[in-house]
């Protein structure tokens, strides 16, 4: 039987993947997702983000009052490109996520 | 643990004075930092500041699409040799780049469009790249999905590729470091200044508060060049244009090449990973503000356009799932070359921007030639031809590279 655990199911990054990164001197958020593709997957990190913020904060790495997570991308939920060729041509919105 | 900082760290030691310090940790700048490291056999002190983490500008926001089909054929020469350089780069970085050459097809649906693929077959075929003109069937061949109605021709060039682009620039830091380069994360250059005392060095300075000197200091910031050059005065003609992109849902590998309808711009790949990534030509609004301010949002006006393109040429498309959408800066030169070499008044400052959407897949041939530059002595003919100080000759009309998407 295999012994590893995986961190995040979409892409398949296990804890060794994650201890790597961090043994290579990657210590945040938006890197290790970087490195690793963690939270890139269907669930957009809703399953794994806190599994990696844990690790982090158990490793002096971030402060768990402060740490954050990274950028989240639209849309909120996936929806199908048929669905959203409906959406009007219209004045270009202002704001969004950066 | 023993944390090695092998791709560099924001506590990653400076040293008080370096042969070349390269503003930028994108993979222009770490290609060529890499490439310094190597040709010097790492007798050169060469660091790399970045503002942010690595990947966090330009480079970790693109396509990954690294294609020899140009209009132009220095383009065309150049993008051959980076490819080749690309084949080699896995094994060579000791990384999995994710390079996999599934073509890229471009379709025609215009008479003007139809002239310029037919254009670039022939200029291929006379440099020596496998561009083949098809017939709208043939390209259903390679990509049996797609609606080729209104169709009228289409180029293929089975060498063309797309990888993944994060992999690429973590490849080339931890092969920097490892052969001496300093690579300073989440630090950036406040100000830059000519050095003292008649030398034709620079001293930077740094948002922590130290300063670092260097012989030679190469400006590999993308869209934030502007800010950098303007702090000792030089004005060059690039500035920031918002593109975004978007990523679907993962499937199984069905879809080989990457397709460009010219028609409006789109583009969409199947990464390694399996899923959809696509973008669309979109109005240019917002480029006339401050040059110096970076604009990353998203926009629903932008999956929209997205999706009628895609869903008009891949109607498959229609129930397939977006996951994610985000932007990144192209750093656009306005005769959409780049702006490459020393700059005028600064003969020690060189330029490495303006790439127009294009750094990315340009980057492995471009760190060759500069740091072959730099080491070597070697001449290259983009040096002269993509001279920052070509805008200065009242004689330059712009030449117009007329292959450029998005």
């Amino acid at each position: 039987m295999s012994h590893r655990v995986f961190v995040c199911r979409c892409e398949d990054v296990t804890t060794h993947e994650i201890e790597d990164a961090l043994d290579r001197g990657l210590s945040t958020v938006e890197e290790i997702k970087r490195y690793t593709g963690l939270g890139t997957g269907p669930c957009q990190g809703k399953e794994c983000m806190c599994t990696l913020v844990g690790l982090l904060v158990s490793r002096g790495l971030a402060d768990a009052d402060a740490v954050q997570p990274f950028t989240a991308r639209p849309p909120a939920e996936a929806v199908t490109f048929g669905a959203l060729a409906a959406v009007p041509e219209s004045p270009p919105e202002k704001g969004g996520a950066s | 643990m023993t944390v090695t900082n092998e791709m560099g760290s924001a506590d990653a030691a400076l040293p008080q004075r370096a042969d070349v310090v390269i503003v930028g940790g994108g993979v222009m700048g770490l290609s060529t930092a890499y490439q310094l490291m190597r040709l010097s056999k790492g007798r050169l002190k060469v660091v790399v500041i970045e503002r942010s983490y690595l990947v966090s500008g330009a480079s970790g926001r693109n396509g990954g699409g690294v294609r020899m089909q140009w209009a132009d054929r220095q383009n065309v020469e150049l993008m051959m040799r980076s490819i080749d350089i690309c084949k080699g780069l896995a094994q060579e970085l000791g990384i999995n780049t994710w390079f996999r050459q599934g073509g890229y097809l471009f379709l025609a649906r215009t008479p003007q469009a139809e002239a310029q693929l037919e254009r670039n077959a022939e200029l291929h075929h006379h440099v020596g790249a496998p561009t083949r003109l098809l017939s709208p069937e043939a390209a259903r061949e390679i990509v049996p999905q797609l609606d080729v109605t209104d169709v009228r021709v289409a180029t293929y060039n089975p060498d063309d590729a797309v990888v993944f682009p994060w992999a690429f620039v973590w490849g080339y830091a931890a092969q920097a470091v490892k052969r001496g380069a300093v690579v300073r994360t989440h630090t950036s250059v406040e100000r830059i200044e000519p050095e003292p005392g008649g030398r034709d060095g620079f001293a930077l300075h740094l948002s922590t508060g130290e300063s670092i000197e260097a012989d030679t200091v190469i400006n590999a910031t993308g869209a934030w060049s502007v800010g950098l050059n303007r702090s000792l005065g030089i004005e060059l003609p690039n500035h920031p244009h918002r593109h975004e992109i978007m990523s679907s849902e993962p499937l199984k590998p069905f879809l080989d090449p990457l397709v460009v309808d010219l028609a409006c711009g789109l583009y969409f790949s199947q990464s390694t990973r399996g899923e959809i990534v696509a973008g669309v030509s979109m109005p240019s609004e917002g480029d006339d503000a401050d040059p110096t301010e970076i604009n990353l949002g998203s926009s629903m006006l932008f999956l929209g356009r997205l999706s009628r393109a895609l869903c008009r040429v891949m109607p498959i498309a229609r129930s397939l799932k977006v996951l994610r959408q985000w932007s990144g800066p192209y750093d656009v030169s306005p005769d959409g070359d780049a702006i490459l070499g020393r700059t005028p008044g600064f003969p020690n400052l060189i330029q490495m921007c303006g790439f127009t959407g294009h750094g990315f897949m340009m980057a492995p041939v471009v760190g060759e030639l500069v740091a072959r530059n730099l080491v070597q002595g070697k001449d290259h003919p983009v040096l002269s031809r993509w001279s920052p100080g070509r805008f200065d000759d009242p004689s330059y009309t712009g030449r117009g590279e007329t292959m450029i998407i998005g």
